[in-house]
């Protein structure tokens, strides 16, 4: 029973993990569902999020004005992106504006960093952190992950209204085809700023969940990587995709370096996310959820 | 005016197939390696070997390896530090159990084992490309530098993992002044580079090329896409595990497995971005370019009088690079290379401007 128990304890676990990752893939998945860009910046504004906010906080900005402080930071981020950079790239390759984003990583991470310096933060926005205990105490859960489930859960419920309304059918417009939506009215330049905006806001959410969690730290940008295999098992374009395949990503990470990880010596959880995703390209090449159609020879 | 190919006829097949078909462009590059082999020994100092010739020669070679992947077959990788560490580690293990192996056969060596690896994490390739294989090759990222940790036999059971070069001897000449090392890393480099110029203009560059600008057209004119992808991650990653084992026995002299890291991949790539996708010479330069900035973020600032702090200063470089590299692609997508070119097509009309 003991051993029942502590599966479930490391499978809740990785869940609520990947939860997190799931966080930073949504974001990809909506820009590249909305522009076709491959945005390896999510990480990094991840990380901007969180600092900006964790800053407000600590130069003494009650909570809610620095929220929504940061909001506008995250609006304006998007604008600027979309002024300076994205507008001179329209019609490159992918692999350019790929690179592109490269380079705003860069320098967002630089950016946040020397504003607000690089030391780790603890960011406490109230979330009560005690344990629960579950099933007569034999399996026992971070209250602070169920936290994150729910907002994420939330996040996902608004993104799916979101995607009703008539901004979100722009939205879709755009992404199916950049010319043909164009053509029946879509101003493309605002399209990209309001999707850049989402990215930005959801990374923010992401930066909060995750600070409170770890602490609002430049290692966040690395760990948002993860969001990447996360990305390859739910398939580019899907957003339920991000949420399962972060899920599978966090709880198959989690257990294989419980299970299976001593054989290997340990530490596999840092490859093991990859590895996974590795061999499902080699299966099934367009993701759980993404579209059947996908460019290869 | 100088630079001008007017009445220079070529009468022979060979002097239209050479790589310099304008003499004033032997007469340059002459120059060129006139002053790397023999000028800049005479003028060098210690400082500047270690800290600007030598890693720029084993970036640049690095860069090159890369450059044979993304910018001519047009595989976009995330794996190269992982790659170069397969190298570094692969050389020193193969330096170390066997002291007797001619050290270019040691880099030799290490380059094949290197192209092995590279073939088999190649492999997605097949069936995949774009962004889903970058991610592919982060996982050879992450796996590659962890094995290094793990597996202690790679290191000797060195508890730390350090592991420290042996004296390097080749022939008998022992190679431990800054300058014989960098006499060394730039024959290595400059036979190599040779053969990359060549290889990229004969029949395996042009079905690379192919490869990249449309993979199906290249199918149906006859081109395997196996071979021609897979030949290219193994000649990139020769040249990369090359650049590895260069990078460790010349410059770094020892190092932890795990040095090997993603920053370096990053750093690679933008050399190859910057320098120019699908071009020997962008690596060359874009290697130059990333190596100098920080040196010139790190010099120029306090000599103009300002003080910045170590920290800013590191912060500084990652925004001038993320700017620069959102600068380069918006202005010039084909990078340095590219510009070199253009002026050289300013010089042949001048002094009139068309």
């Amino acid at each position: 029973m003991a051993g029942v128990a502590f599966f479930f304890e490391v499978l809740i676990g990785g869940l609520m993990a990947g939860v997190m990752y799931s966080l930073v893939a949504l974001g990809f998945v909506l820009i590249f569902k909305a522009s076709g860009v491959f945005n390896f910046a999510q990480g990094a504004m991840v990380l901007f999020a969180g600092l900006f906010f964790v800053g407000f906080i600590e130069i003494g900005i009650p909570l809610w004005a620095s929220l929504l402080l940061t909001i506008a930071v995250m609006v304006l981020l998007a604008g600027v992106i979309e002024r300076l950079v994205l507008r001179h790239l329209v019609n490159q390759e992918g692999i350019i504006l790929f690179m592109a984003t490269i380079g705003v990583s860069f320098f967002l991470d630089g950016f946040g960093q020397m504003i607000w310096g690089s030391n780790v933060r603890q960011l406490d926005i109230g979330i009560p952190t005690d344990p629960i205990l579950l099933f007569d105490g034999a399996i026992l859960v971070q209250s602070f992950d169920l936290y994150a489930a729910v907002v994420a859960g939330a996040l996902l419920v608004i993104l799916v209204f979101f995607q009703r309304t008539r901004i979100g059918r722009a939205l879709r417009a755009v992404a199916d085809d950049h010319q043909a939506a164009q053509s029946v009215g879509i101003p493309l330049n605002v399209i990209w700023v309001i999707v850049w905006t989402i990215a930005g806001l959801v990374a923010l959410v992401a930066g909060v969940m995750w600070g409170s969690k770890l602490g609002v730290q430049p290692a966040i940008v690395g760990l948002a990587l993860k969001a990447l295999p996360v990305l390859i098992l739910g398939g580019f374009t899907s957003v339920p995709g991000a949420i399962i395949g972060g899920l599978i990503i966090g709880a198959g990470e989690k257990l294989a370096e419980i299970y299976i990880g001593d054989f290997f010596g340990g530490g596999i959880e840092n490859w093991f996310a990859y590895v996974l995703a590795l061999g499902f390209l080699l299966i099934r090449p367009q993701g759980l959820f993404g579209e059947k159609i996908i460019e290869r020879v | 005016m100088f630079y001008r190919e007017s009445g220079q006829y070529k009468t022979s097949y060979s002097a239209d197939q050479a790589i310099f078909t304008i003499p004033q462009d032997r007469v340059f590059f002459a120059l060129l390696m006139l002053v790397a082999f023999i000028g800049v020994p005479l003028v060098a100092t210690d400082y500047i070997y270690t800290a600007l010739l030598i890693p720029f020669l084993c970036l640049s070679l690095a860069a090159l390896g890369l450059n044979i992947l993304t910018g001519y077959c047009g595989q976009l990788s995330l794996g190269t530090g992982a790659f170069m560490g397969v190298g570094a580690v692969s050389a020193w293990n193969l330096a170390y159990r066997l002291p007797d192996l001619n050290l270019l056969v040691v880099f030799v060596l290490a380059g094949l084992i290197t192209a092995v690896v590279g073939i088999f994490f190649g492999l997605p390739s097949m069936r995949i490309k774009g962004f889903y294989l970058a991610v592919a090759t982060l996982a050879a990222q992450f796996f590659l530098p962890w094995l290094f940790v793990k597996w202690g036999w790679l290191t000797n059971y060195n508890s730390s993992g350090v592991i420290s070069v042996p004296e390097l001897r080749l022939f008998g000449w022992g190679i431990d002044t800054p300058m014989e090392k960098y006499l060394f890393a730039l024959a290595v480099v400059a036979v190599l580079a040779l053969m990359a110029k060549n290889m990229v203009r004969s029949n395996p560059g042009r079905q690379w090329m192919a490869i990249r600008d449309m993979d199906i057209a290249a199918e149906i004119i006859g081109i395997r896409p196996m071979v021609a992808k897979l030949s290219a991650f193994a000649v990139s990653s020769f040249f990369v595990g090359v650049a590895g084992a260069l990078y460790l026995f010349v410059y770094l002299g020892s190092t932890e497995p795990d040095g090997f890291g993603i920053n370096l991949s990053f750093q690679t790539l933008f050399m190859v971005i910057i320098g120019g996708l699908g071009s020997i010479m962008g690596s060359f330069l874009g290697a130059f370019f990333i190596l100098l900035l920080p040196i010139f973020l790190t010099q120029v600032p306090p000599a103009l009088g300002f003080e910045f702090s170590t920290a800013l200063v590191s912060h500084l470089e990652f925004m001038v690079f993320g700017a620069l590299i959102v600068f380069f692609l918006i202005v010039e997508p084909h990078g340095l290379a590219r510009l070199w070119q253009i002026a050289k097509e300013k010089l042949r009309i001048w002094p009139f401007p068309y």
